[in-house]
């Protein structure tokens, strides 16, 4: 672990009127590595990742890329900035007004100004990286399964090679073959770009082919961060019964007091 | 005590929302419109949605204004009848569609057929990520969705009331010569005699106008949707509703800058 890491979070805390969702998130990701953050529902996990992007304002904190401080950047800065991150949403959110490759293409064509022939090119070449013919890229988003979907939006994520990428929920909804191709394709495309990786997730089959370091959030908070080979004897109760999937232990689901 | 208080937290619950709102609604029109004017402009974008808002509107705006003509020539004959004016029904139907219902009644048919429409795409857009995903792949949402829409409406719509126009007087010719028996060249001449520049101007400024406020409504209410299904519904609702009152209140505006003396 060289220098300053890709990505630091100090004490980041967001509200959504009286609910506070973080509470003070302290994160470091490591360039080059592959973090993943785990956490229940409603524990904050895409809030932290929308608070990074920018999508979301936080209230409080500190968000570093690279040591510069991004927690307030607006207009162009913002642009530049989102330009090197990478994202892939939980429901894939491809654009249905467009064809897959358009899709795939969106950044270079939009984003960053790339002729339509040449986007076509470099759309086609990242949808056989993920597995799918050139064919594929005629279809609308909505012919495709949702396993289908998720490479198409995975395709579009590493589109223009961001040095950041951004996993939400990559796996949900997917059966576990299909889950598994996924993780495989993720493992592969960060590698491949050498690019620094932030995903959440609740599925742990997931965690443990992707991650390099994970971090469990529970109540707006970091509770705990360590490497992935370390995940089963943490000593760390919470963390315990997340990654056993229990029912009974410290953490309570709220499913009595409404 | 409660009663009373009650009553001032109700007025006061809805002075706070109305000022909410329009807060809100200035607050993303601002953006809005300064990104009209600013490059990059995506103008397959802007034809597209001329196309989907102008081009597929001219079935049911045509067919209300060929029978608002009808009407208006009816009526006003039977009414006129009662003080021997039967003969000023050409320059009633022409003045009344290119003044007033011409562009009030192509705007209330496009905001129900387009306002919906916008708000329903932008609220799907919205509440499935692809907003967040446009801002992610550097694309501004206010750029690549909301500026082609409002261009696009402002446009689109003084050609397609211009159209309207002529559909309606020919809805009045049509009654007036084949029903009434008055004499089509007679008709023609009285309709081409009293029209002023003013009346289809004034017309067709507010054409643009109303396509701007159904742009805006849509977009606005999709942009802002919360909530899955139900909430896109509720966005779709409320842009219809309120680019129809805001289409009647600033009719009646422009009719007062326009004609009042």
């Amino acid at each position: 672990m060289s220098a300053a890491p890709k990505i630091r979070l100090r004490g980041v805390q967001k509200s959504f009127g009286a609910k506070r969702v973080l509470q003070g998130i302290d994160l470091d990701v490591p360039s080059g590595e592959s973090v993943v953050v785990i956490g229940g529902s409603g524990s904050g996990k895409s809030v932290t990742i929308k608070c990074i992007l920018g999508l979301i304002r936080a209230d409080a904190g500190r968000i570093e890329v690279d040591g510069e401080d991004v927690t307030h950047a607006r207009g162009t800065r913002r642009d530049a900035l989102l330009r090197r991150f990478g994202m892939l949403f939980q429901g894939s959110a491809l654009f249905d007004s467009l064809s897959v490759w358009q899709n795939v293409a969106f950044g270079l064509i939009q984003g960053r100004g790339m002729g339509r022939d040449e986007a076509r090119d470099i759309a086609i070449r990242k949808l056989a990286a993920v597995g799918l013919g050139p064919d594929v890229g005629e279809l609308s988003p909505a012919e495709l399964s949702g396993g289908m979907q998720k490479r198409v939006a995975l395709a579009r994520a590493i589109a223009a090679d961001p040095e950041i990428i951004f996993f939400d929920e990559p796996t949900t909804g997917l059966d576990p073959i299909m889950a598994d191709v996924i993780n495989e394709l993720i493992k592969t495309c960060v590698h491949d770009l050498g690019a620094t990786a932030l995903s959440i997730t609740h599925d742990m089959a997931s965690v443990r082919k992707i991650a390099d370091r994970v971090a469990m959030i529970y109540d707006g908070r970091i509770i705990w961060t360590g490497a992935a080979s370390e995940i089963d004897a943490t000593g760390n109760p919470y963390v315990d019964q997340f990654v056993n999937g229990r029912a009974e232990g410290p953490i309570q689901m709220q499913i009595r007091n409404i | 005590m409660s009663l009373i208080t009650f009553f001032f937290a109700s007025i006061g619950r809805g002075v706070i929302a109305f000022a909410t709102a329009t807060g809100r609604l200035s607050l993303f029109t601002g953006p809005a419109v300064s990104r009209c004017f600013t490059p990059p402009f995506f103008v397959r974008v802007v034809v597209r949605q001329m196309v989907e808002i102008g081009y597929y509107s001219l079935p049911v705006v045509g067919l209300t204004a060929l029978f608002t003509g009808m009407v208006l020539a009816l009526q006003s004959y039977t009414g006129f009848a009662r003080f021997n004016a039967e003969g000023a029904i050409a320059n009633v139907v022409v003045l009344s569609m290119t003044r007033e219902l011409g562009p009030v009644l192509a705007g209330l048919m496009v905001a129900g057929r387009v306002g919906a429409a916008m708000a329903a795409e932008l609220g799907t857009m919205r509440v499935t990520e692809q907003i967040d995903a446009l801002t992610t792949l550097s694309t501004n949402p206010f750029k690549y969705l909301i500026a082609p829409r409002l261009t696009a409406g402002v446009l689109v719509m003084p050609p397609l009331v211009l159209i309207d126009d002529v559909i309606g007087v020919m809805g009045g010719w049509i009654i007036a010569v084949y029903k009434l028996g008055f004499s089509s060249g007679v008709y023609l001449q009285n309709t081409v005699n009293f029209i002023q520049f003013n009346d289809v101007f004034s017309g067709l400024v507010k054409a643009a106008v109303f396509g701007f406020i159904i742009a805006l409504m849509g977009c606005y209410q999709g942009f802002h949707s919360r909530g899955g299904a139900r909430g896109v519904g509720q966005a779709t609702t409320h842009a219809v509703v309120s680019a129809s009152i805001l289409i009647l209140v600033s009719d009646y505006v422009l009719t007062e800058l326009f004609f009042a003396k």
